[in-house]
């Protein structure tokens, strides 16, 4: 599946990196913490988090994660927009929590 | 091929940059994905502790047809107990900087797990040096 194929189905906001929605989503992984998330989110992964900062596009194009969803409705700063744009790595957002998001990935059928 | 790069302490925004350009050119050279997600994330995890703690430093980055060797200087405060630093979960990091996320005591375990040699030389007042090689 896509990533454009996960935000049609989920009807998620895409913030910034729209270059990059062709990806194929591998599979998922949540967390907050950046050290964590590099050291165990796999290549080409739905990575959800409340984090919304900058970094978080460095981390994801660092392990070539295929986009981030910030959940919570977070808000998003005008660098982390810039830089996904930049890097295109699809940066969603969704009112829903990470549990609920996850929920719906999982319906979908992003194991 | 050596590469080098000024770290600024200041530019929280900008840290991981180096680390991305490594990865770009190694991706570039052909070195298979699995390495260089290894180098990214040791390298990374050197970056933003140079940012977090030192306010910034420099990086030398070697590449040849064996290895990658990043060294990575600065002249922070320095640490007073790399066994402790080792630790995973110990963390000195302010409360301001573990909110976004950083902090969670994994840098320097990170690095271990994924060099193949970490050598760490501090002291304190001085500065820390970060030597990391990950054979191709």
């Amino acid at each position: 599946m896509t990533v454009k194929d996960m935000v049609e189905k989920l009807g998620l906001s895409i913030i910034a990196g729209k270059e990059g929605v062709d990806k194929e989503i591998t599979t998922g992984y949540v967390g907050d913490l950046l050290s964590w998330v590099m050291a165990n989110a796999k290549a080409g992964a739905v990575w959800i988090t409340i984090q919304s900062h900058v970094n978080i596009i460095a981390v994801a194009s660092l392990i070539n994660l295929s986009c981030i969803i910030v959940a919570e409705g977070a808000t998003i700063d005008k660098e982390t927009i810039v830089k996904a744009n930049e890097e295109k790595i699809p940066l969603l957002s969704t009112n829903k929590n990470s549990y609920e998001i996850i929920k719906e990935l999982i319906e979908i059928g992003i194991k | 091929m050596k590469l080098n790069f000024e770290v600024d302490g200041d530019e929280f925004i900008l840290a991981g940059e180096a680390s991305s350009q490594v990865k770009k050119i190694l991706k570039q050279l052909g070195v298979s994905s699995e390495i260089i997600r290894r180098i990214a994330i040791a390298m990374y995890e050197a970056e933003i502790n140079m940012v977090i703690h030192a306010n910034g430093g420099k990086i030398e980055v070697e590449i040849t047809p064996k290895k990658v060797y990043i060294v990575l200087k600065d002249t922070g405060p320095g640490i007073p107990d790399i066994d402790l630093a080792m630790q995973e979960g110990y963390s000195t990091a302010s409360e301001e900087v573990r909110e976004l996320g950083f902090g969670a005591g994994m840098g320097l375990p990170n690095m271990k797990k994924y060099s193949d040699d970490l050598k760490i030389t501090s002291e304190v007042g001085k500065g820390t040096t970060v030597e990391i090689t990950v054979y191709i």
